[in-house]
């Protein structure tokens, strides 16, 4: 693999995890349970959303092929995404939502602090833009975990049961292929392994205090989203929804 | 027609500072620090810019504003860049915009580096813009717009936007 492929791949990986997320987010938009976190949500998907354009326009003009970020986010099928899982999972309650978005936030966190120091100038400036704004999101749903895990007995168990739910896709955030290596060589891409054990502290550190149960960290998890393009069965409805009017419409414009 | 061989860094970055924040209308995009550098290419004028936040929805709306406003000076050819790196800061507002959010009845960021507080958990003291008290409580970290958190003042009861640090 090229060093120019991988960077395509790799940044276009960045791309689609922050775009599903933030357009699951933006679901909550009219929904939120009160009208502070409704706004908090939809902030937090709009930063998420300006992060999926750095990276998607960056991977177009890596790849060379004359397409733009819409090209890449409004004209690619299910099988050429290639988000996290965990980014695709649906909001169902308000516990899901916050426990998806805390535990890809943390990953995010320490993982942009990393890709600060990348030798990739453009992937370093995403980086540390993006820092800046995560620092909040993390702030956000860190609080939120230890508000309801050590709330009532009911927030309790939501919380509890939206880690079961969620707790096999946070692997994959950490898996690491050819496209990791190729650009690790280069100084390019972070190493994954030292970012989980930061990971799995700090989400430790906020279960401890929201009095809720850490999983035991096994081999096995849900993966084929970010390497493979394999999706669960909602990918396609969020596809339908986000992509039906640049599609149906090609030639809208603003 | 201007002409782009005699003119001078500060005299565009003088007419920049009539282009207005479309969400924030007190103040202007050289008050923000959003303006990183003007240049000259031959007879073109490049205007590099810089985005508060990512998804900050203002952005395109301030690059047609610049656009304009160097039309307007009789500027004909003219490039606006935008560039993340090094990514802004709200240490870039002026002292001068700082003190424009306050009479507008926004606070200004409370600290003049990077609000390590979001993380840590530590307080910092934002005062009331309407009345100047400091029992001032947080109500939301996320506000109207993605640079504001949402906070009350529990002296005048009123609530406030606060310009966040980033």
């Amino acid at each position: 693999m090229t060093k120019q492929e991988a960077l395509y791949k790799y940044s276009l990986r960045l791309g689609d995890s922050t775009l599903i997320l933030g357009h699951r987010l933006s679901e909550w938009c009219g929904h939120g349970p009160k009208l502070e976190q409704d706004i908090a949500l939809i902030n937090i998907a709009l930063d998420l959303l300006g992060q999926a354009r750095s990276y998607l326009s960056y991977a177009a003009e890596v790849e060379g092929k004359g397409r733009t970020e819409d090209d890449l986010a409004y004209h690619r099928v299910e099988r050429n995404f290639h988000n996290l899982l965990l980014t695709e999972r649906p909001n169902d309650n308000w516990g899901n939502t916050i426990m998806r978005s805390f535990f890809f936030d943390v990953f995010h966190y320490y993982f942009l602090s990393e890709l600060t120091k990348s030798k990739d100038e453009q992937l370093a400036a995403i980086a540390a833009k993006s820092l800046k704004e995560v620092t909040y999101h993390v702030k956000h749903n860190s609080d939120w975990v230890i508000r309801l895990g050590d709330g009532t007995e009911k927030s309790h168990k939501i919380m509890q049961d939206a880690i079961d739910e969620l707790w096999d896709y946070t692997g994959e955030m950490f898996d690491m292929d050819e496209v990791d290596e190729t650009l690790i060589k280069e100084g390019i891409a972070p190493d994954l392994a030292p970012i989980k054990d930061k990971w799995l502290q700090k989400v430790k550190d906020v279960f401890r205090e929201a009095t809720l149960e850490m999983p035991e960290v096994q081999e096995w998890h849900h993966t084929g989203g970010k390497m493979k393009g394999i999706h669960s069965e909602h990918m396609g409805y969020i596809l339908s929804e986000m992509q039906y009017l640049p599609r149906v419409h090609p030639d809208a414009t603003w | 027609m201007a002409d782009v061989t005699t003119l001078s860094k500060e005299q565009v970055f003088d007419w920049l500072s009539e282009v207005t924040d479309p969400e924030i209308p007190v103040l202007t995009v050289t008050d923000m620090g959003v303006v990183r550098d003007v240049d000259f290419e031959g007879d073109e004028v490049i205007v590099t810019i810089t985005p508060t936040y990512s998804g900050c929805p203002a952005m395109k709306t301030i690059e047609n504003d610049i656009e304009d406003c160097l039309e307007k000076h009789g500027i004909e050819k003219y490039r606006v860049i935008t560039k993340l790196s090094p990514a802004w800061t709200t240490d870039w507002l002026t002292d001068n915009g700082r003190q424009k959010l306050e009479e507008y009845g926004i606070a200004p960021p409370a600290e003049k580096t990077t609000d390590k507080s979001a993380i840590t958990g530590g307080k910092k003291v934002v005062k009331c813009p309407q009345c100047g008290s400091t029992n001032t409580e947080m109500i939301s970290q996320f506000g109207s717009t993605a640079c504001k958190a949402l906070y009350k003042c529990n002296d005048c009861l009123e609530p406030f936007d606060y310009f966040k640090c980033i």
